[in-house]
């Protein structure tokens, strides 16, 4: 009909009632992150820290990975070893899956208080910084326990919420954007301010809390000669106690990867205001015109 | 400009939480130090511990192997060769003059030779022997049920544990090693006092002439070079009070993990 082109604010005010407004996107300041989303996020933070360094520190005491139900020392998928050269220094050679790589300084040899020394990783990887087996394992069943009941915590809480169902799990909608949201991520077009997670944020999250989460407690329990017993599929499941200390040392670095990448997600889709909704709860969100205003995702 | 600002932002906070980060790092690695700190971590253990208890059927065994899963090295850990005169002396008359003490909380203390432990009835299995350091080996152990021994002497009412003294000294402080179990799983079907390893008579390396072998537990609890047995109440008053050489020196009493 006689619709004229409008583009000034003054003609948008003045469009009848009950048309629906195209409003252009604004900052609104919404509840993103409910407090026990807040709380287990933070409590993971400090179990990862504290589950990496004491777990390298107990890798460090045999610092060799094998497939299988035992350790043949001849054949090793990767070991970090200390060789003294004709000169009587120590090189560190990485040898994995039959290759020799020389990583003095880092694996195999480094420095600890200005001399060689070998271990496999570095003491500043280590906790305790030391070589003490003991106090590694201490800390590391301690923060494992920790890192267990969170865990079991936030699932219940998460599937009892609809947190899982509302905000993690990928609607059909999200499934149709997979490939549009794949295709800007890539050409680094990242979305800032969303209300909700993205699809590859719900895969990422989803991932981490139903597959690799689960797969290092249970490759971690697998190792115990106890839960073996009971539970003999534990380790065979894994094919073997080695294989599943191979994998376990496999999901610490998936752990430590989906980190590096999340720290950089953060960085590059306004690291204060995502540190902010982590921290509070509290998120400054763009809000697209005609957004549902009920569902707050968290 | 607004560009600058936001990469100042990202830099201080990273910056920020990377020094957290290493705060936190640091800050436990000082903690270590303090005892009170052991111990409350040392809670994990216990926790551990009866957890693994409750969910425990009592005699749930460790996984048994075939023959061609047994490793082609059992690597010997710990002391290879115990130094003393008197196992020295054990050894060189091939532990005919040896005889295992079993003593304290029992109704008859008695002495076994090899020959008499060789006499009860024997048990052997192949499983896989798990080090405190993180690899595995796979053997054939036959030996006498520790059980049967116990109740040769006749366990007496309010004995709790089993401490098993053995003959050598451990080299980085020349103290005795000892390990002790208690009645649950010193009772249970896989664990045993063994004097074969692989079909032929233990070698020196790995514990002749008498080792335990407690399978549900990590390889420190298998006492090598086993010279007396004690049944006790508690092991409060014996090394380091901690129930074993091991565990006087930081590690668990309970090494099911």
């Amino acid at each position: 009909m006689g619709t004229a082109e409008v583009d000034t604010a003054d003609d948008l005010s003045s469009v009848s009632p009950d048309a629906v407004p195209v409003e252009p996107p604004h900052p609104v300041v919404v509840y993103r992150h409910r407090l026990l989303t807040r709380l287990s996020h933070w409590i993971t933070v400090v179990c990862l820290v504290i589950l990496v360094g004491s777990g390298l520190q107990i890798f460090n005491a045999h610092p060799a990975l094998y497939w299988g139900d035992r350790s043949d020392r001849d054949r090793p998928l990767l070991a970090l070893t200390a060789r003294p050269t004709e000169s009587g220094d120590l090189r560190g050679v990485t040898e994995i899956l039959g290759h020799s790589v020389d990583t003095t300084g880092v694996l195999g040899v480094s420095t600890v208080d200005g001399e060689p020394v070998a271990r496999g990783f570095p003491a500043w990887a280590t906790l305790p910084s030391t070589q003490w087996l003991a106090m590694g394992r201490r800390w590391h069943i301690f923060f494992a326990w920790v890192f267990v009941l969170n865990g079991l915590v936030f699932a219940l809480w998460a599937v009892l919420s609809r947190h899982l169902t509302r905000d993690l799990v990928p609607s059909g909608r999200d499934v149709a954007r997979i490939r549009q949201s794949l295709w800007d991520h890539l050409r680094f077009r990242l979305p800032a301010g969303e209300r909700h997670y993205n699809v590859l944020q719900k895969i990422a999250y989803l991932s981490v809390i139903g597959g690799l989460g689960p797969l290092i407690v249970l490759t971690g329990l697998a190792m115990s000669p106890w839960a073996d017993a009971v539970v003999p599929i534990l380790p065979a499941g894994f094919g073997g106690r080695q294989s599943a200390r191979t994998v376990h040392f496999v999901a610490t670095f998936a752990f430590l990867g989906f980190t590096a990448m999340h720290l950089f997600m953060v960085a590059a889709t306004g690291v204060l205001n995502n540190v902010r909704a982590i921290v509070t709860g509290w998120s400054r969100v763009i809000e697209e015109g005609g957004g549902d205003e009920q569902g707050q995702g968290d | 400009m607004n560009r600058d600002k936001g990469i100042d932002r990202r830099r201080f906070v990273f910056r920020g939480l990377g020094l957290a980060a290493a705060a936190l790092f640091t800050g436990c690695d000082r903690l270590s130090q303090a005892p009170w700190i052991s111990r409350a971590l040392g809670a994990g253990g216990g926790l551990t511990y009866r957890v693994q208890r409750a969910l425990t059927f009592r005699w749930a065994r460790a996984p048994e192997f075939p023959e061609s899963a047994r490793s082609a090295v059992f690597p010997a850990n710990g002391t290879s060769d115990p130094d003393t005169p008197h196992y020295r002396a054990l050894a060189a008359n091939g532990f005919a003059d040896w005889r295992l003490a079993v003593g304290g909380l029992v109704e008859r203390p008695v002495r076994l030779s090899l020959a008499e432990l060789r006499g009860l009835p024997a048990r052997t299995q192949i499983t896989r022997h798990d080090c405190v350091e993180g690899w595995s080996a796979i053997a054939k152990w036959t030996g006498v049920r520790l059980g049967t021994v116990l109740d040769l002497a006749g366990v007496r009412p309010g004995a709790r544990y089993v401490v098993l003294r053995c003959a050598d000294l451990m080299e980085e402080s020349d103290e005795p090693y000892y390990e002790s179990v208690d009645l649950e799983d010193a009772y249970h079907e896989q664990t045993i006092l063994a004097y074969e390893m692989n079909d032929r008579l233990l070698p020196v390396a790995n514990g002749a002439p008498l080792r335990l072998r407690v399978e549900r537990q990590l390889g420190y609890k298998m006492a090598k070079y086993v010279m007396a047995i004690d049944v006790v109440e508690s092991f409060r008053r014996i090394g380091g009070g901690h129930g074993g050489y091991w565990e006087d020196h930081g590690y668990e009493w309970y090494a099911g993990i």
